[in-house]
């Protein structure tokens, strides 16, 4: 059968209104036989409450009043498409350029570098007759796919060796590049200490500019040289400062709204010259091992967290030694006593951040789901596939705990002996 | 094999801070920070000197917070009993005076906080040092591990209590933030007995920074969940939704060997694994 489902915009109008003659034959066709509502010998409606509504996913009788479902259901992948239609804009000859350089924290867009996106789609956009184009530039690796939803026009992937880790000399050859060859109008970074806080203010000082830093808020204003006022935040965040927007500003997350109505077309763009290699005094000799235990919890990077499904206590101190996790634990597992207090993962505990949490044998009361809210990636190793923390998942496995901890922990360790052989 | 002995001449650029509650002049803390690390510097390799220097004006508030930095080097043992304080009116620009003055005794190591506790507060003084003075820049130092042919080995704090090691060439500057060791208790003696060595400097008036309109912080407007749905059962369901991932993957029935196989691709992916 073919995808595309027809409406019959007279049937449903039959369908709806009751005193069309032929209401109860269309009726009996659009439900699939089975009758609701007919008009009796005597001139009254008679109704059939067992042929109402329709089985629910989870085989659940449901009844919709909304109107939605009357003539002619909209299958869900149709629903969904009706909801993704964002506008496609693509800006063919910008008048400008505004150039943002993201944290891509994780190699993916953050939420702050997303906001500053908004920001920079406020400057471009400004003017609907004469756009200017949002500019990325993204040093090395990423695995980010929604760069166009994101609100970029043009990206500028840079990739080197030279570009990993700290190489602040580096990345600021290259956009002092991009000034000489673009001459973008604006500079955004993010205000983040992984990010711009740091290359941002770099930049403004080759280019001999006084930047504004920990920018919250902006506003038209004609009597500034590029056309805005803007609001940041100074001595240590008690001072609000009102000044005219520079060319390059530093602004902290939430300062606009992201972008969700347009897909703008992240055309790649590169460079004409060749980047100038710069010499650099600083070099990175890479990440030191920390304790992770030693990490704070609402901090740490990927936690593992063991709930009342955990019989194998040892294995999974065990599990999170080899994985280089920071344990964390639900309250029943505190409640019980196999892990300290100041390890509770929850709204009574801490609010974690982490990019993966690991939940074994967790069932995810609601408490813990708030917990972890603001977690990138959740795994879930569980007993009983039925349980909430399996629907906030990203990946869940669904089997016995301290089996599969044992392999994960096999695995990694046969890996890194791996790597030790061959080093 | 020798121990190198010979110290390294450090400079710490230390500001007048701002209690975050009472709003009285106190030393500020990531400065506070800059100069403990300067000290276990010392202590580290002998031979080291410790210097400290400040650009503002002179008055009775900022000195009594200046000399909390000299209370801190009590019973040291050290050379820190002065501070060079090079005076200039309110409101003035501090970054040509230090420049100048680093330059005609240029130290190994210039030690300053991120960012300071009154006025702009924007944290761009040590980068325009660096850039005035050509020398490399290290930001949110935690530690310095040694110092050896003109080549520090430093770890630099990152969020998420990481650490990076680095390698950085001296002369440089350095700045501190929360991550650096926690400052020492000042003591109130010995930081009345210390001498301020004041320098009238010439000064540049910050025009622009003059002609910007400051205010008392407002409380930042909370962001909206913004809910686009037609009809009034699209926003109930939003505002009664539970959190859900959306597509999460399921794997039910399937050995123990393949799902750690499925968590180690997914823990892999995400570069969580060292």
């Amino acid at each position: 059968m073919s995808e595309i489902r027809r409406r019959d915009p007279r049937r449903e109008w039959i369908a709806r209104n009751r005193l069309h003659p032929e209401h109860a034959a269309v009726l009996a066709e659009l439900e699939g036989g089975a009758i609701s509502e007919w008009l009796g010998p005597n001139g009254v409606i008679r109704k059939n409450p067992r042929a109402i509504g329709f089985i629910g996913p989870n085989g659940v009788k449901r009844i919709d009043r909304s109107g939605a479902q009357q003539g002619g259901q909209a299958t869900g992948a149709a629903r969904q498409e009706a909801q993704d239609s964002r506008r496609n804009v693509i800006i063919e000859d910008p008048a400008f350029l505004v150039t943002v350089v993201p944290e891509l924290s994780g190699g993916r867009l953050s939420g702050h570098d997303k906001d500053l996106l908004g920001l920079a789609r406020q400057l471009a956009d400004a003017d609907a007759d004469r756009p200017g184009a949002v500019l990325a530039v993204v040093f090395g690796e990423h695995k980010e796919e929604g760069f166009g939803e994101a609100g970029i026009d043009r990206l500028l992937h840079i990739n080197g060796d030279a570009y990993v880790g700290f190489a602040p000399e580096a990345r600021l050859a290259a956009l002092c590049a991009v000034e000489r060859e673009l001459a973008p109008r604006h500079w955004l970074l993010p205000d983040s200490p992984l990010g711009g806080a740091d290359l941002g203010r770099r930049l403004a000082l080759r280019l001999n500019e006084r930047p504004a830093t920990g920018v919250w808020q902006i506003e038209a204003d004609g009597a500034a040289p590029l056309g805005w006022r803007c609001t940041a935040r100074g001595a240590a965040e008690s001072l609000d400062i009102q000044r005219p927007l520079p060319r390059v500003a530093l602004a902290l997350a939430e300062c606009a709204e992201p972008v969700d109505e347009t897909r703008h077309a992240a055309e790649p763009l590169s460079l004409s010259e060749a980047i100038p290699s710069a010499l650099s005094r600083i070099e990175d000799l890479g990440q030191v091992a920390v304790d992770p235990a030693g990490v704070a919890l609402a901090e740490a990077e990927f936690i593992v967290s063991g709930g009342n499904g955990v019989k194998d206590w040892d294995g999974f101190h065990r599990a999170a030694k080899v994985l280089g996790a920071t344990e964390g634990a639900s309250r029943v597992a505190v409640d019980d006593g196999f892990m300290a207090r100041d390890r509770q993962v929850g709204a009574t505990g801490t609010w974690v951040t982490a990019r993966v949490y690991l939940a074994v044998g967790i069932s995810g009361a609601i408490q813990h789901l708030q917990g972890i809210q603001s977690c990138d990636k959740v795994v879930t190793i569980n007993l009983d596939p039925g349980c909430d923390m399996i629907k906030r998942a990203d990946l869940a496995v669904i089997g016995d705990s301290a089996e599969i901890l044992a392999a994960l922990v096999a695995k990694v360790e046969q890996q890194r002996g791996g790597q030790r052989d061959a080093a | 094999m020798r121990p190198e002995q010979q110290g390294v001449d450090v400079a710490v650029l230390v500001s007048v801070g701002r209690h975050p509650i009472t709003g009285r002049a106190r030393r500020a803390d990531q400065d506070a920070r800059g100069l403990e690390l300067a000290l276990g510097l010392e202590r580290q390799l002998p031979g080291s000197r410790v210097r400290l220097l400040h650009a503002g004006p002179r008055g009775e508030e900022s000195e009594s917070a200046l000399r909390g930095y000299l209370g801190m080097a009590a019973g040291a043992g050290t050379g820190l009993d002065t501070l060079t304080l090079l005076e200039q009116a309110e409101g003035s620009d501090a970054i040509p005076a230090l420049a100048q003055h680093l330059a005609a005794a240029p130290p190994q190591l210039v030690i300053t906080g991120t960012r300071a506790e009154r006025g702009e507060g924007s944290g761009l003084l040590p980068y325009a040092l660096a850039e005035r003075l050509g020398w490399p820049l290290v930001n949110g130092l935690a530690a310095v591990e040694k110092v050896e042919n003109g080549v520090a080995t430093v770890l630099q704090a990152l969020p998420r209590g990481q650490r990076r090691r680095l390698e950085v060439r001296l002369p440089a500057i350095v700045s501190v933030d929360g991550a650096a060791p926690a400052a020492r208790q000042s003591a109130f003696g010995p930081a009345r007995r210390a001498e301020l060595e004041a320098t009238p400097v010439a000064a540049e008036p910050d025009q622009e920074l003059a002609q910007w309109q400051m205010a008392p912080a407002r409380k930042r407007p909370k962001r909206l969940k913004i809910v686009k749905a037609a009809s009034a059962r699209d926003r109930f369901k939003a505002a009664a939704a539970k959190a859900e991932g959306g597509s999460g993957q399921v794997l039910e029935g399937v050995s123990a060997e393949q799902g750690a196989e499925a968590i180690l691709k997914l823990l892999e992916a995400e570069g969580v694994l060292r």
